[in-house]
């Protein structure tokens, strides 16, 4: 095992920043080893849990210190050598801290997938270079574009197995960036490690000196996310309203919520939909005392110069920009559950930013094959893991944006009125 | 929060904002909340931001101490302190009166970390909360790595981990039908270093034990018990004095010390950044049952 490269240390900066990242790899594509590697470089592994797997990778007969089994977690996961669920892993350098969506790649966990990515500004690919891209690469690159994740770094792993041959590595960086061009992906890197052995991963390994790009934890410290919030259209969705009934406090009504995008600044002119009044800011407070201005993520409450009735579900914007008030939404959805299938004609409840309604689906026009991006029109339902663009019809108004500008706004979950569960993911792309 | 005009988020704002949306949507969406609150750090840390999520209006939920009886002085003390400076209605579910009434057994060894769970789940009836926060973090063990930040629990209480539903985006899914509850993890995505540092920048006290204090304490297995009406010394052990503090707090006779010096916040933190173990592989005896132990408590609707 290589030496760890980086000392923890109270050094670390308390503004340092945050990064969430999805990985997405197959079962075999080493995925498991390399977040292993990363918490093991970045010193995150303690004693207590590298000892733990050092007498179970013996007790298995592996020939090194199996650092896969640091992120197996439940005992129905090591029983059979999969990963069930999502899984969340931290590390954190001077830089950055980092959440890891730890995704499982089997053809039935696309459910998976698509939750890690939802909140992610970047998703890791895993592609093992003696099989190059398989149909589960392009699966997740399509569920990342799909998703809007902002970044995407495909690692080409296993590079010690086909001796560092940079033609095999170009050849695969090649393939995945012809298939990336169909797709919207804004930003990609592409990287030759070695998971098990640590090759450039922490720092770039001698072992590739034809490669002139960062190691993967350069590329995530410093891959730039600041600009990725959208600081331009001002989203307010209302949570909940914070009316103290005491004696020391008096008169006092603020609408709190966490911004989704843009920038509030007390005296600014604001519109509140659905109600479509208009009113000022009066001031932006949190408990440790106002601030002059509110951006993504921040949680505080609004204040406005007047009286005007606002409940939760409530959006605050600008007068002019402004989220479409819509009943008809189109989106694509991607299908959760396995106890039953969508159907058109059926009817659920529809969570939207802080805003809860009845939907019906009014039309399927196609599933969507997310191997071949082929579309069937033929469709009439979609089954657990499927994803196709649908049609509804709300009970009231939601207050939404397209997904592709605004993460936040267009995106929504759909519950089975009858299980409680969560059954779909949508993504908006019309509201009218 | 930092305001700087590059519109700069540092990553414990980040986690804050978080934590206060997640309360915030609890408060808005279900009609009897409550907040587990046992004077252990995160469970104060959670404290301080259900303040903030809703200043400057009170919390406007109870609190509820599981008490099993096993506690550190400076803890109950602690709790009972900051109970009455936030006007918080305070519900003790206790262990003890459990075991006089026959609900629960006490076990062999006298450890009440297992039969608490019955203890909370007959409160949760009594008192028909469906919305139950707690201050687990998904760094602490393997098991919680897989948690939801709203973990739907059925009418037993029980943690089914093939049955709990996706998380997308920030629309948490809490419907759920009578009997059946929500768990709510707000601090799910801190680790134990970001939980010091915002001790820190909060300026938030804690009870003395979590800082460096002489201690008369046994050695057992690697770990440092308090010698206290508890934890007795058996024959052919002696105790010694030193200088310990707690990283976690838990049932008092199961929890252990480790050798410190870090009197302050800031050495803590130093301390924490360099420590190589596990804060409940150090401290823990409970943890230390087997590989799943955490997994099975969970399932029988702990925490």
């Amino acid at each position: 095992m290589s030496q760890a490269v980086l000392e923890p240390g109270a050094a670390f900066e308390r503004n340092m920043d945050l990064l969430r990242f999805a990985t997405a790899g197959s079962v075999d594509d080493g995925k498991s080893t390399l977040i292993g590697r990363l918490l093991y470089d970045t010193k995150t592994i303690f004693e207590d849990q590298l000892e733990a797997v050092e007498a179970a990778s013996a007790s298995r007969g592996d020939e090194y210190t199996n650092l896969a089994l640091l992120t197996d977690g439940l005992r129905a996961e090591r029983e059979q050598g999969i990963t069930i669920d999502v899984a969340y892993r931290y590390f954190a350098t001077p830089r950055r801290k980092f959440i890891i969506a730890d995704t499982p790649g089997h053809i039935q966990y696309t459910r998976n997938m698509v939750t890690g990515a939802s909140t992610a500004d970047l998703a890791l690919i895993l592609v093992d270079a003696r099989k190059g891209l398989v149909e589960q690469s392009r699966r997740h690159a399509f569920l990342t574009s799909l998703l809007r994740v902002p970044h995407l770094v495909l690692c080409v792993n296993k590079m010690d197995l086909v001796d560092w041959d940079q033609k095999v590595f170009e050849q695969i960086a090649d393939e995945f960036t012809a298939f990336a061009a169909k797709l919207d992906v804004p930003d990609l890197t592409i990287i030759p490690i070695s998971a098990l052995n640590g090759d450039n991963i922490a720092s770039r390994s001698e072992a590739s000196p034809w490669y002139e790009g960062p190691s993967l934890l350069h590329h995530l410290e410093h891959v730039h996310i600041a600009s990725d919030r959208n600081l331009v259209d001002v989203r307010f969705p209302v949570q909940y309203v914070i009316r103290p009934q005491s004696t020391t406090v008096t008169d006092y009504r603020g609408y709190a919520g966490q911004v989704a995008s843009g920038v509030l600044k007390p005296g600014d002119e604001v519109l509140v939909l659905p109600s479509g009044l208009t009113s000022t800011i009066a001031g932006i407070d949190t408990a440790t005392g106002p601030v002059d201005q509110a951006f993504p993520p921040m949680s505080v409450t609004i204040r406005l110069n007047d009286e005007i009735d606002i409940s939760r579900g409530d959006m605050i914007c600008r007068p002019h920009n402004a989220p479409a008030v819509a009943q008809d939404v189109e989106a694509m959805v991607c299908w959760m559950d396995e106890s039953a299938p969508l159907r058109v004609g059926a009817k659920y409840t529809i969570k939207h930013t802080t805003r809860t309604a009845r939907t019906v689906v009014r039309g399927l026009q196609y599933r969507l094959d997310v191997n071949t991006l082929h579309r069937d029109d033929a469709a009439d339902g979609l089954a657990l893991n499927e994803i196709g663009r649908v049609r509804l019809r709300t009970t009231v108004p939601l207050l939404a944006d397209e997904y592709r500008r605004n993460r936040t706004t267009g995106g929504f979950i759909l519950i089975d009125e009858s299980t409680n569960r969560t059954v779909a993911a949508g993504m908006i792309i019309e509201a009218s | 929060m930092s305001q700087t005009k590059d519109y700069r988020v540092s990553h414990l704002d980040a986690l804050e904002a978080e934590s206060i949306f997640v309360m915030r949507e609890v408060m808005a969406e279900f009609e009897r909340p409550v907040l587990l609150f046992s004077g252990g750090k995160d469970s104060i840390v959670m404290l301080r931001l259900a303040e903030k999520a809703f200043a400057p209006g009170r919390i406007p939920f109870p609190v509820m101490h599981v008490d099993t009886g096993h506690n550190f002085a400076e803890v109950l003390d602690y709790r009972d302190r900051r109970v009455a400076a936030l006007g918080l209605n305070l519900v003790v579910a206790s262990v003890q009166e459990a075991i006089d009434t026959g609900l629960v057994r006490e076990l062999p060894d006298g450890t009440r970390n297992r039969i608490q769970t019955p203890v909370l789940l007959a409160a949760v009836e009594k008192y028909r909360f469906d919305a139950l926060f707690g201050g687990a973090r998904r760094d602490e063990e393997k098991a919680r790595a897989k948690e939801r930040m709203f973990s739907f629990r059925d009418e037993f209480g029980q943690w089914d981990p093939k049955n709990q539903r996706p998380e997308l985006w920030a629309l948490y899914n809490g419907r759920h039908h009578p009997g059946e509850s929500i768990r709510v993890f707000p601090l799910s995505n801190w680790t134990e270093l970001d939980i010091w540092h915002y001790i820190a920048k909060e300026q938030i006290p804690l009870p003395s034990i979590y800082y460096a204090h002489d201690r008369e304490v046994v050695e057992r297995g690697g770990m440092f018990y308090a010698v206290n009406e508890f934890i007795q010394l058996r024959d052919g052990e002696s105790s010694q004095v030193r200088r310990v503090r707690y990283r976690t707090v838990g049932d008092a006779s199961q929890t252990a010390a480790v050798l410190s010096e870090a009197d302050t916040v800031e050495k803590v933190i130093d301390e924490v950044a360099a420590t190589r173990i596990t804060e409940r592989g150090a401290t823990r005896g409970d943890d230390k049952v087997s590989e799943a132990a955490m997994e099975d408590r969970k399932r029988e609707g702990y925490f």
